[in-house]
């Protein structure tokens, strides 16, 4: 599960930039900083590689595994 | 406890060690230097640390970086030396952590000379860093009263959350004397107090975060009870000798060595009859404002201020205690000349024959 | 699949660094390690001048605010009067490259027990973007209107060239925040760091390479680039000592 916490986001970009799945998009809406963040465009193509959760310098993106009863 | 005989610079080192100091930073300079050597030695003996620093500025950060912990701590330096240290002092008062800084002072300004001198009475009361704090400030004028001044030091520095200076001459640490020593203390490093980020094992306080930085409010009320402690340290904590001043005429104003040639010349005036006497501060700051306060300026023709320093320093705190109430009169050396007995009875008489004419 | 949390010692609140900015990365990455270590409690953060006082406000934990350039010696105090402490500086280039060489120095050069974490971004960010001894030569900055000219203000300083010189430091070495890689590399070394100080074995530093988005005058994403092809050629990334290579993992 991947999780964006769009209210720490700031809008860098990074993480769109390092997916390698291309499946992060930057949104048009803005948090309550000011600063669009991104949202997923198809989260069943994640791969959980943590890329952007790595490179995110406000740490708003977490991993989390799936749970193997929900599948 | 017998008495021992010491020199100045270690009986201040070792009273600190007395009093649970455990952590010393300091840099050569002249004329302290036996209190970092003696302590290189002496703090391991206790399980504390000894660090020469890599310049005065270093050691000083180093002593935050210690008391910060809790753990009783302390550098030592002269005149050039507290300049370079008054960073980090202004940073001991701005976080609020305690430490006990020594000025073993010397001739200035600049390099000035490594003979003693009480060319930094300013310095120690009014800036000692910027930022507008005050620090208690001690001069003891014989060694026994340095080991008690420093060995209490790190109660005051304690309860008031900022640093506190020992200011000597070069003379009175240079010199031997008999002193005795308090027991040995450990001091408290068990995390308890505010600004002690010490942590044993096991222990679950919250994180604690101390900083030199605040906010424009806070720093509003930081500064406000600053200004309430120094009020508080003017009442209760002024520490001042007076002597012979029931009857005298003329007072003599001094502290530290010249304070003890004064007294000398005090007695040999008072065998000729003249009516002289002395206001001797034991803390600069606070000035002991009431010794001057409280005396009969129908009785009081003037005061004279003895100081190793020109131009003569304390005058300006005399001045606002006197209030043209009486003449002050000055009698100083500098550059490293000390006093002798006959050149302070000599100049002191003077004035009083000139004043009585 | 990999499992990515927010680490308990960041404040759940937003930084104050700016959009992009490396600064507040370098600090997660070594929020993650103390996490990962356990050491939360134990971990005092020295935090010196410069944008990396912003931290005060950030860090959840134990935080000593130092002047700045000082925080080696403030750490030195520190750390030898609580040798069981696990102690960091985290510092930026103005405050240990310029007014601080004499303290980052000297803790180095008697091998203290503690890490400092070397954040360089070649500029002066919170006093708006002046000349760093780390500035690289032709980059503008408000106090190098026309690029830094080696001719009046000397070299990039390369800091861990230097303290690799010197006999007493452990692990010496430099990663680039640019990609998630050298996040990776750069969290491997801070652990490494923190592993050999919490074995007593002596001085660790690591540098990492930022950027300033805000004072460059590029996006973050142009930031990323311009290190690629400025930054890591000239302070290039490795590792410059370590000492107990082969004991510790």
């Amino acid at each position: 599960m991947l999780n964006i916490n769009t209210s720490l986001c700031k809008g860098c970009s990074y993480c769109i930039k390092f997916c390698p799945k291309k499946i992060l998009e930057m949104g048009t809406e803005r948090n309550n900083h000011g600063h669009f963040f991104p949202h997923i465009t198809d989260e069943a193509s994640c791969i959980a590689c943590a890329m952007c959760a790595t490179i995110c310098p406000e740490g708003a993106i977490e991993i989390t595994k799936e749970e193997t009863n929900n599948g | 406890m017998a008495k021992v005989l010491m020199k100045g610079c270690e009986a201040i080192a070792e009273a600190a060690v007395r009093a649970g100091c455990r952590f010393f930073a300091g840099y050569p300079i002249t004329p302290q230097n036996e209190i970092p050597e003696y302590l290189s030695w002496r703090l391991p003996e206790v399980g504390g640390v000894f660090v020469q620093g890599e310049s005065e500025v270093a050691s000083v950060n180093m002593v935050y970086g210690a008391a910060a912990s809790g753990c009783r701590s302390m550098t030592s330096s002269s005149g050039p030396g507290i300049s370079l240290k008054a960073e980090g002092i202004s940073y001991l008062a701005g976080t609020g952590i305690p430490a006990v800084i020594v000025n073993i002072s010397r001739g200035g300004p600049g390099l000035g000379s490594i003979q003693p001198a009480q060319q930094d009475y300013l310095q120690a009361t009014k800036a000692l860093g910027h930022g507008g704090f005050r620090a208690m400030v001690f001069a003891p004028a014989t060694l026994q009263e340095a080991v008690d001044l420093t060995y209490n030091a790190w109660d005051y520095a304690e309860r008031d959350r900022n640093p506190v200076m020992i200011l000597m001459d070069g003379c009175l640490g240079a010199i031997m004397e008999l002193v005795e020593f308090p027991e040995m203390k450990e001091a408290d490093r068990q995390g308890t107090k505010a600004w002690d980020l010490n942590r044993k094992e096991g222990d679950d306080r919250k994180a604690r975060l101390l900083t030199p930085y605040f906010p424009e409010a806070i720093l509003e009320l930081k500064n406000t009870s600053q200004k309430k402690m120094i009020e508080r340290w003017a009442q209760n904590d002024v520490k001042v000798e007076e002597f012979m001043v029931e009857d005298a005429e003329y007072i003599i104003v001094a502290y530290g060595i010249s304070a003890r040639v004064s007294k000398e010349a005090i007695l040999r005036l008072r065998e000729e009859g003249y009516k002289v006497g002395m206001i001797r501060p034991i803390t600069l700051y606070p000035f002991p404002k009431e010794s001057f306060n409280k005396l009969n300026y129908d009785q009081v023709k003037g005061f004279i201020d003895v100081e190793l320093a020109i131009p003569a320093q304390m005058h300006d705190d005399i001045a606002l205690e006197v209030k043209d109430r009486a003449p002050i009169y000055e009698y100083c050396r500098s550059g490293g000349l000390l006093f002798d007995d006959d050149g302070v009875y000599t100049a002191v008489r003077k004035i009083l024959d000139g004043g009585a004419k | 699949m990999a499992e990515y949390k927010r680490p308990e010692s960041l404040k759940k609140t937003p930084s104050g660094f700016c959009p992009g900015c490396m600064h507040s990365l370098a600090t997660k990455l070594i929020a993650e390690v103390i996490g990962e270590m356990g050491q939360v409690d134990n971990c005092v953060h020295i935090v010196p001048v410069g944008c990396s006082t912003l931290n005060l406000a950030y860090w959840q934990g134990d935080v000593l605010g130092a002047a700045h350039g000082r925080a080696p010696a403030v750490a030195t105090g520190f750390k030898r009067s609580n040798p069981e402490r696990l102690v960091f500086a985290y510092q930026g280039d103005g405050d240990l490259a310029a007014i601080g060489l004499a303290e980052i120095m000297g803790a180095a050069n008697r091998g203290e027990n503690f890490t400092v974490i070397f954040f360089n971004n070649q500029t002066y960010g919170m006093t708006g973007g002046q000349m760093a001894p780390t500035t690289l030569i032709g980059q503008k900055t408000t106090t190098t209107r026309y690029g830094r000219d080696p001719e009046t203000t000397g070299y990039p300083m390369k800091m861990c060239e230097l303290i690799s010189t010197l006999e007493a430091p452990a692990f010496v070495a430099r990663y680039a925040l640019n990609t998630p890689k050298g996040c990776r590399d750069a969290k491997k070394a801070i652990r490494k760091a923190f592993d050999i100080q919490m074995a007593g074995k002596g001085f660790t530093f690591i540098e990492l390479l930022g950027n300033c988005p805000t004072n460059w005058g590029l996006s973050p994403l142009q930031t990323l680039d311009y290190m690629e092809s400025n930054t890591i050629p000239y302070f290039v990334p490795g590792v410059y000592k370590d000492k107990y290579k082969d004991e510790v993992k």
